[in-house]
């Protein structure tokens, strides 16, 4: 995969952050970056970060797979990650993701058949005062998640797509 | 980009840090969720404990720095509780070789969110701090590692930075004086396991963040091999403080051995979750009292009282707890990272450790095999407990299988498995035991 100019300069703004024999530091934040650009990490995109860097694709591949944030596959318009870790559990986390999987009739890990969700439980996202917490596409979190909310949330979402 | 409008989902810190029920605050205090920038913080008198180390009439010597850290009773707030100053001295001396300073801002323990907000609301207050952290140490370079679920205030972070830069307080000759030290925001994507200091490094350098054995630690080979001195970032926030006010005045503001004040995030079954700033060794009960009380009038079951990896106690032991790193201990539990999660009598321990046990197997990094094969044996068994598929001999197994997990790892994610299920079978033991011979739980019911 071959990036744009705007992508690259995204990229060269972390490379710079490190000594200039360590640009391997950047992988995490380019691929963060190819995700948001391109909705997940595909092995050519791989490739394309790993060339960027000089660095071996399957050490960049071990980086993909070992954070649980990267998706591996293509996901929703909208990846909705709900905290179901035991703080959250106790302030009604398990139901929020329950009842945002009855409402988009998926399973927790599936997308809608439109393509517009994907939902998944995930583990702590460190805001568990504000249990229920959601994390839409990796960079935005959404706080105190009652039934209501979720409802609020997915048709903002809904209408955003449109 | 993302114009996505999310802001009337989002977290304002009115019920989390500006809600004005904490005891003396030195971190948190003055803060109101606009301001944060630096004109702000300066207004509160921030950067002039810097300006006091690196004052050219009388400033102070890095030893001095480190004397008064020493003197402060300062121990790190991440979970281990080490005294922050001794890790300091463990550097190298001389600035003929590379050192950095890396902030651990990968805040992921269950139960914790106090470092959200002093990045979200008081970001300058952590770059002051490692800048006299690194003047202490002689480290030039620095990164702080953000949890990569809080990607809106790693944002915030690089603008404080770029606010930091363009003040002459970081770069080369920081306030004309000789001290030169770049400061970069690097963030996570997703693994609990980089909240261990070397797991962490390696995460820096773009790796799986996989923990290293120590010895040898970080003070001699750290960050790319090189001396790297690593601490919590409420650690940091709590120098300036200590910088301005002198290490006596912090110390005497907690209680001996546990100076300074604490920020305890109250979570789970309380009518208020949130943060809160007191002094080391305020009584729990007055924590819980500002916390509103455990939620609906409920009484008290038991609390885990440091982040999900520290035993949990019974509510009649943890109402005679002050909250300092001593007489948690002593309870036999431990003050973590000063995440509280507090469990009404609604609550059924063999559902709570089912979810914990999910944790560590799922976030396992999978190097040791006492971990990565006992965590899930440990899951499974809870599992099957919890549903009503238990075997008698299912509670000496679970105990066995976390005695030979605990000191056999590399990194302390093994412990910190074992121990939440230890410390559960040494209470609730009769829970367990109902639920295999029941096949049902002992309280009614559990959501």
């Amino acid at each position: 995969m071959t990036f744009s100019e705007a992508t690259r300069a995204r990229f060269a703004r972390e490379v710079a952050k490190f000594p200039a024999d360590q640009k391997q530091s950047a992988v995490m934040a380019c691929l963060a970056i190819v995700q948001q650009e391109h909705g997940w990490i595909s092995a050519e995109a791989e490739e394309g970060v790993a060339a960027y860097l000089g660095m071996a694709p399957i050490a960049v591949r071990e980086v993909t797979t070992f954070y649980n944030m990267y998706n591996q596959r293509p996901v929703g318009k909208w990846k909705l990650n709900v905290c179901t870790n035991l703080p959250c559990q106790l302030r009604d986390g398990q139901q929020a993701l329950e009842h945002l999987c009855r409402k988009l009739g998926v399973e927790d890990g599936g997308t809608t058949a439109d393509g517009l969700f994907t939902v998944q439980k995930c583990e702590c996202l460190g805001a568990c005062a504000d249990a229920p917490v959601m994390l839409v596409n990796d960079r935005q979190m959404v706080s105190i998640m009652s039934k209501d909310r979720i409802d609020d949330l997915v048709e903002t979402l809904q209408r955003q797509a449109k | 980009m993302s114009t996505l409008d999310l802001s009337k989902f989002q977290s304002r810190g009115v019920e989390t840090c500006f809600h004005g029920r904490h005891i003396r605050p030195q971190i948190y205090a003055g803060l109101d969720g606009r301001n944060w920038r630096l004109k702000d913080y300066e207004a509160r008198g921030g950067y002039q404990a810097l300006r006091k180390v690196l004052s050219a009439a009388g400033g102070m010597t890095p030893e001095a720095v480190i004397a008064e850290v020493k003197g402060s009773g300062l121990r790190g707030r991440g979970g281990a509780g080490f005294p922050t100053g001794l890790k300091w001295s463990f550097m190298p001396k001389g600035s003929h070789i590379q050192k950095y300073m890396v902030c651990n801002s990968d805040e992921g323990e269950p139960g914790t969110c106090k470092d959200r907000d002093i990045l979200a609301y008081n970001p300058h207050i952590v770059i002051e701090g490692m800048i006299i952290a690194a003047y202490a140490v002689g480290a030039t370079v620095g990164y702080n590692y953000i949890h990569g679920e809080i990607f809106e205030i790693y944002d915030r972070f690089e603008e404080a930075l770029e606010e930091a830069r363009a003040a002459g307080y970081l770069g080369q000759k920081i306030l004309g004086a000789d001290l030169n030290f770049e400061l970069h925001a690097f963030h996570g994507f997703g693994a609990y396991i980089c909240g261990e200091e070397t797991g962490l490094l390696e995460s820096i350098e773009g790796k799986k963040g996989q923990p290293r054995y120590k010895p040898p630690f970080p003070a001699s080979y750290g960050l790319y091999g090189k001396p790297t001195t690593i601490n919590n970032t409420e650690t940091f926030a709590a120098v300036p403080w200590i910088i301005s006010h002198g290490g006596q005045a912090y110390l005497e503001c907690g209680k001996p051995n546990n100076g300074g004040t604490k920020i305890f995030s109250m979570v789970g079954d309380v009518q208020l979750p949130g943060n809160y700033e007191v002094p080391m060794g305020t009584p729990f009960a007055t924590l819980l009292q500002l916390a509103g009380g455990v939620n609906g009038g409920r009484k008290l079951k038991a609390v885990i009282p440091g982040g999900s990896s520290s035993p949990v106690l019974p509510a009649t032991l943890m109402m005679d707890c002050t909250m300092d790193y001593d007489s948690i201990a002593k309870a036999g539990s431990m003050l973590g990272s000063g995440a509280v999660i507090v469990m009404d009598e609604t609550r059924c321990m063999v559902k709570s450790l089912l979810r914990l046990a999910y944790f560590y197997t799922h976030e396992s990094c999978g190097q040791c095999t006492p971990c990565r094969e006992g965590t899930g044996w440990l899951w499974r068994l809870v599992n099957r407990i919890e549903h009503g598929q238990g075997r008698a001999e299912d509670l000496d197994l679970l105990d066995n299988v976390a005695e030979n997990i605990m000191g056999r790892t590399i990194c302390a994610l093994g412990d910190a498995a074992a121990m939440p299920v230890r410390g559960m079978l040494k209470h609730y033991r009769d829970e367990f035991v109902h639920h295999v011979e029941h096949k049902s739980c002992v309280v009614p019911v559990y959501v």
